[in-house]
């Protein structure tokens, strides 16, 4: 990057119509910017790695994520007898069972991040497009659910509806929305005064057609960001509340679950801690990674 | 600002209202009741220990009677810890909590917001980047993998620190949990302020103050740190909340008798009143500070008392 920025020719519209070119949408410039950015692919490539493992591991391994053995209890690392993750109190293979932790832990994420989402968007949009009274409304309302401290919420839900995965996904997607909601109405605010509205509304289409085709998909840049910055704080929410023990339950397992394991046999059994925790901080540094990428690549003059 | 802080409190207090109904409701509607682990209890008996615990009543005399009695400090006998009040329990782990979350945030705003400063001064150099690749560590790795490996190294290898208990807060039991609850805000702020360190570097007043030849020294430390750190001030809510949550796990891992722990217990244990009244003392604290570091950012810089955020 130069320090005086670029000039107008190196600007790529206007330099693709200098050079005879078609001019590139904003997605593809943005794509392309990502794709130069080292850190941010290499991620993409790791990221893709581990989720293609954890779906054929599982499936593949010859030990199950239940087999348990008497003959192989607290095994080191080896690589015999395919126990390459050496095995856990129960002479569980854990090689199998980081990949099959790592199924649950990236759904979890994903799925409760798709909640998120959803609620987010929608409930944003709407409060910045209508504005007025409503979203002064909304907005307070998501102003009182911030300041409360909202973990300490999904434990009371985990505690009294019991410790059910399913309600782990609702409990931490109905609570991440709000950062999302407060993204998008400030992106919708700002977009909502724009020629491209003003014509829509003048055409007379409905609230809805507007807020679909217009609005959301122009604020969409900053959700992505978000979102890939989401998943992984959804993936340490569900592994802080496994760690706990008020997540994941047995037979069932996560990142969250096997570290909490490994952690109590640290001094016996350090593998069981090393590799789910190594699995967590690289997929966390992945996700970290794309986010910043995809907020260079989305709006290169903040760099 | 006076109309500010009024709109504020507006929030505040209801929120702490919703907390306490939503938390009573949520207990209450929990499917079991807490005594139906007891074996064979004679039915007199049953009455009398429901009667005890206000649970004959009817549900909206139960909620007035706990709003009441909380709000006088009082939240109930505990379920588990027989004996004990929750209001007892709470003051038994409070200065265990208070101390170590307040050593911890000094310890992260002092790191952090040093290292921020460093890495904004010598921006895309090597010490920038050996802090921000820090600060990036600090964040993917969350604490409870940072606090069993702290243990692990410092304690069980090197033996140069013990690995848990609280020995009524002895320096050297202090250490770890407090680096390990520290460290992720440490990332945070450094990030923080390497931001408001940059963006203020760049504004125009300061560049006149170096064309005006002050020196280097004079102009980072009168011109650019006081606006430098105003976003720290809005932080500073958001980040006790975050050592509240994290002193969760942290007292799990090295076994301090505090707030965070009992609340772990009672949430296992399904002691509604514990956990409830927890939550109610945290969410009064988070809030309160929450305000206060909001109210603090909102006299520093008027752009956001004025809505322009």
């Amino acid at each position: 990057m130069s320090a005086t920025g670029p000039g107008i020719a190196q600007s790529p519209v206007v330099g693709a119509a200098l050079r005879g070119e078609a001019p590139q949408s904003l997605w593809r410039q943005a794509a392309r910017r990502f794709r130069k950015n080292r850190a941010a692919m290499g991620s993409v490539v790791v990221l893709a790695v581990i989720a293609v493992t954890s779906v054929l591991v599982p499936l593949l391994w010859p030990h199950g994520i239940e087999d348990a053995s008497w003959e192989a209890i607290l095994v080191a690392p080896t690589l015999e007898n395919w126990h390459w993750f050496g095995t856990d109190a129960n002479g569980r293979d854990l090689f199998v069972r980081v990949f099959y932790g790592g199924r649950v832990s990236l759904t979890i994420g994903l799925l409760t991040t798709v909640v998120a989402l959803s609620i987010g968007v929608t409930y944003g949009a709407l409060a910045g497009f209508t504005g007025g009274r409503t979203d002064n409304f909304m907005m307070r309302f998501v102003d009182v659910l911030y300041s409360m401290p909202l973990l300490f919420f999904i434990i009371i839900l985990v505690t009294v509806f019991g410790r059910n995965i399913y309600l782990v996904f609702v409990a931490i997607g109905c609570i991440e929305w709000l950062t999302m909601s407060r993204i998008v109405r400030g992106q919708t605010l700002a977009v909502k005064t724009k020629e491209y509205v003003e014509s829509a509304v003048a055409i007379g289409l409905s609230r809805g057609e507007i807020l679909r085709r217009y609005i959301i998909p122009n604020v969409l840049g900053p959700v992505v960001v978000y979102v890939t910055l989401l998943i992984p704080t959804n993936i340490v929410v569900e592994s802080y509340l496994s760690f706990i023990g008020l997540g994941v339950q047995e037979p069932l397992t996560s990142w969250g679950l096997l570290i909490s394991q490994g952690a109590g046999q640290l001094d016996t059994a350090p593998w069981l801690i090393f590799f789910p925790a190594t699995f967590l901080a690289v997929t966390m540094f992945c996700f970290n990674f794309i986010g910043d990428g995809l907020r260079d690549a989305l709006d290169p003059s903040n760099r | 600002m006076l109309n500010y802080t009024l709109r504020r409190i507006a929030i505040a207090v209801p929120t702490l209202f919703i907390i306490a109904t939503a938390a009573f409701f949520l207990m209450r509607s929990a499917p079991g009741g807490p005594f139906d682990a007891e074996a064979d209890l004679e039915p007199e008996v049953l009455e009398n220990i429901r009667a005890a615990y206000d649970l004959d009543k009817p549900l909206p005399t139960q909620y007035a009677l706990y709003l009441q009695r909380a709000l006088g400090g009082d939240f109930g006998p505990s379920l588990v810890y027989k004996d004990f009040g929750v209001t007892e329990l709470i003051g038994i782990g409070l200065p265990v909590s208070a101390r170590l979350g307040l050593t911890a945030m000094a310890l992260a705003v002092l790191v952090g917001g040093l290292a921020g400063i460093v890495a904004a001064l010598r921006q895309n150099r090597f010490l920038d980047h050996a802090v921000m690749a820090l600060a990036m560590t600090g964040i993917a790795v969350p604490s409870f993998v940072i606090a069993p490996v702290l243990a692990l190294v410092f304690g069980l290898y090197l033996k140069l620190l013990p690995i848990a208990g609280w020995d009524d807060g002895a320096w050297r039991n202090m250490v770890l949990p407090v680096v390990a609850l520290a460290l992720p805000q440490v990332a945070i702020i450094a990030r923080l302020t390497r931001g408001g360190m940059l963006e203020v570097l760049r504004s125009n007043f300061v560049r006149t103050a170096r064309a005006r030849g002050i020196a280097e020294s004079r102009v980072v430390l009168r011109h650019v740190l006081p606006s430098a750190v105003i976003p720290l001030v809005g932080y500073l809510g958001p980040a006790i909340a975050g050592i509240m949550t994290g002193s969760l796990v942290i007292e799990l891992i090295f076994n301090l008798p505090g707030v965070g722990r009992y609340f772990v217990q009672g949430a296992l244990n399904r002691d509604y009143p514990l956990v409830m009244g927890i939550v109610i003392v945290y969410a009064t604290f988070i809030i309160t500070l929450n305000l206060l570091s909001d109210l603090a950012y909102a006299a520093l810089d008027p752009r956001i008392r004025k809505g322009y955020r």
